[in-house]
């Protein structure tokens, strides 16, 4: 501990110890002193910066608490330690490779950002309709993937802060697995740019359906083994039970969605309520609970998981029928080139480059000018939205008739939900921030972006 | 340059000059001279000459119809309808409406602001009880306008969404801050104000939330550099992405 009077070469804080009374400066191994200190000076309040460097607030979080004992009595949330300027970036680059800037926001739900935006651009384009069947089926069945990793690791974090290593340990196994589905597929485990706008960047591989297969006979059981850990466990319920409660009006009130609104008992997914990608064809249930605390947004999470697996299932049956196409067949927006493996790794496929060397000079044309130039988006703006693991991901697209976006805003779901911490820690336990925190499960890439 | 084929056919009528709209747009304001973003006299490309004008400010008739499209009225109308009835200055505070690619665009003056969002809100025949947020746009060459919020509303209740759209000029850029009616605008005003320099009138702490609190500038501004170095690879040098050659 260091009161002021110790130092007398250099003290930052003396100057401002005039203005808001006297400061601790902790060290470390010093908290007694600390606490001893503050007793002294009957002063009950301590003020305690909590992050932006700690490990149980999901990335560089941080929160000022004011604390009376054990007592949040305010809760302040600082952000921007992660921002990027992704958005700022997006608009010198032409529009297919604002995905590749985009998929880096929310670096756990990768795939959703992408589909979101692509699904923006197309509107702008009005080739909503054209977009390839199996394309679409590929787009929902890597979101439901990517849904069930993301919850994993919602999950399986949230039982580390908790000092639950197993659960941590079990969670991060089973997202592996995820991440390996990924790999096989797209060539990446995170950050794929993948869904690109028209289609897919690629067909899937051969052997990656028997893959999913397997997956998907693993998974209930993992899912139900977790479900054993901790749907019942005494500790787990005492710390999440009527803890950090938030209710519909607060919900509404602070724009949050995803499984806290869900939590809440408001059956609100865009999935069934404003069907994007052909979701209105996949039978599958909206989770939902009534205790509005953080064991019902675990619960919320957990079943959500099984129902991404009904839906997974459903597309590998439609996937073994439906064939064909994976980008728009308009020659002037779709992508030209298919990926494929070659000796030194993925690149451009041999047959196309084959097809446009050798045979058509109209294709040789259409990849050149859409490979340095890009397509030119008709002027206007598109508002999209799709349900992502941590509620409604909206992309605003505004073009002004160029081969770049003029601006791209992602309402990122994590940002508007994080908002929520201080409603619900305040007025609790010090120990109730972290489990708040961790069930509004905030990716901080996404809220800085 | 006619073929035979079908496939080559498509592709030429796709490639031909559409047919002029109705006003002469060249008495529009200019947009845009040249292509390929060249000032200079290294244009040899054979457009330097050209000229593109900007386009009219656009303005839907009615109907407005509804996500599927405007053929008949829509839900769309039924939400400008009831807007009109509840809000007694409609005409006054709504500019225009502008309906594209199944999305409804009310452009409301800044002083009206608050009134409707609170009416969208609260009327039981609109109930846009969530606000997705501020989405700020730039447009340096709207001169009288340059700064433009735009809102994304939910009804959850009727299931419909509708966008709201203010702009102010950027010698005077402020908008009334809706964080009375929609708690969940705090951190997307701050934000904006961040990004754009939009001061919200009323927002109980508009600070900077994304930049250090000393940031001097709004980044998201088009008039703000993106910045970056070249850089060298295998021999080339590549300029900074906003240096490069561009198609606008």
């Amino acid at each position: 501990m260091s009161p002021s009077t110790k130092y007398t070469e250099y003290d930052a804080y003396a100057a401002e110890e005039a203005a808001e009374g006297r400061v601790f400066d902790v060290g470390g191994q010093d908290w007694d002193q600390v606490v001893a200190a503050a007793e002294d000076l009957g002063d009950e309040r301590l003020v305690v910066n909590m992050g932006p460097q700690h490990p149980s607030t999901h990335g560089v979080l941080r929160l000022i608490l004011t604390l009376d004992g054990e007592t949040v009595t305010e809760c302040r949330v600082g952000i921007g330690y992660l921002h990027t300027g992704i958005e700022k970036n997006m608009e010198f680059r032409t529009w297919t490779q604002g995905t590749t800037f985009c998929t880096r926001m929310d670096y756990l739900a990768p795939i959703f950002n992408e589909t979101a935006y692509c699904l923006g651009v197309e509107k702008l384009l009005g080739i909503t309709d054209q977009i390839p069947e199996r394309a679409q089926i590929i787009r929902v069945m890597m979101m439901e993937l990517n849904r069930i990793s993301s919850h994993l690791v919602a999950i399986a974090t949230f039982g580390l802060e908790l000092g639950a290593t197993t659960v941590m340990l079990n969670g991060f196994i089973e997202r592996e697995y995820t991440l390996d589905l990924f790999e096989e597929i797209t060539g990446l485990r995170m950050n794929m740019a993948y869904v690109r706008p028209g289609g897919v960047a690629q067909d899937l591989p051969s052997g990656a359906l028997s893959k999913i297969r397997d997956y998907l006979d693993r998974m209930p059981k993992r899912i139900q083994a977790l479900r054993k850990l901790m749907d019942a466990n005494p500790v787990y319920l005492a710390r999440t039970k009527d803890v950090a409660y938030l209710d519909l009006t607060g919900c509404m009130a602070m724009g949050i969605t995803g499984p806290v609104l869900r939590a809440t008992g408001l059956p609100w997914d865009l999935r069934k309520s404003q069907p994007y990608c052909g979701y209105e064809t996949y039978d599958f249930e909206v989770a939902t609970e009534t205790s509005a605390d953080v064991y019902g947004r675990y619960l919320v999470r957990m079943k959500e998981m099984e129902e991404s697996l009904k839906i997974v299932e459903q597309c590998v049956e439609r996937l073994q029928s439906v064939k064909g196409p994976v980008m728009i067949e308009d020659k002037k927006i779709g992508w030209p080139a298919q990926l494929a493996i070659g000796a030194d790794g993925m690149g451009n496929s041999p047959r196309h480059i084959a097809h446009i060397m050798g045979t058509s000079m109209e294709a040789l044309i259409h990849h050149f000018k859409l490979v340095t130039e890009g397509f030119r988006v008709p002027a206007g703006q598109a508002y999209t939205t799709v349900e992502s693991p941590r509620g409604e991901l909206g992309v605003h697209v505004v073009s002004d008739g160029g081969t770049r976006p003029y601006r791209v805003h992602f309402r990122d779901p994590s940002f508007t939900n994080l908002q929520a911490t201080p409603a619900m820690a305040e007025g609790g336990m010090i120990a109730d921030v972290i489990a708040a925190v961790a069930s509004i499960d905030p990716v901080m890439g996404g809220v800085d972006r | 340059m006619s073929s035979q084929h079908p496939e080559q056919q498509a592709e030429q009528a796709a490639d031909r000059v559409p047919a002029p709209r109705d006003a002469d747009p060249r008495e529009l304001p200019v947009a845009r001279r040249g292509m390929f973003g060249a000032r200079t006299t290294g244009d040899t490309s054979g457009y330097g000459g050209l000229v593109v004008h900007k386009p009219p400010k656009a303005s839907s008739p009615r109907p407005y119809g509804g996500p599927e499209g405007a053929a008949e009225s829509g839900v769309f109308d039924e939400v400008a309808d009831e807007l009109e009835r509840v809000l007694p200055e409609f005409g006054d505070a709504i500019e225009r409406v502008v309906v594209h690619r199944g999305e409804i665009t009310f452009h409301v003056r800044r002083e009206h602001l608050v009134e409707v969002a609170r009416k969208l809100r609260d009327e039981p025949h609109l109930r846009f009880e969530l606000c997705s947020g501020v989405s700020g746009v730039h447009y340096p060459d709207e001169p009288g306008e340059e700064l433009h919020a735009v809102y994304h509303l939910l009804s959850i209740t009727h299931n419909r969404r509708i966008r709201l759209e203010v702009s102010c000029p950027d010698a005077d850029p402020h908008i009334p801050s809706i964080v009375s009616v929609y708690p969940t605008n705090d951190w997307h005003e701050r934000e904006t104000w961040d990004f754009f320099g939009i001061v919200f009138d009323g927002h109980p702490a508009l600070t900077r939330i994304e930049m250090p609190d000393d940031w001097v500038g709004h980044p998201q501004r088009k008039d703000y550099p993106l910045g970056g170095i070249p850089v060298e690879y295998r021999g080339a040098e590549i300029p900074p992405p906003d240096e490069r050659r561009s198609y606008v």
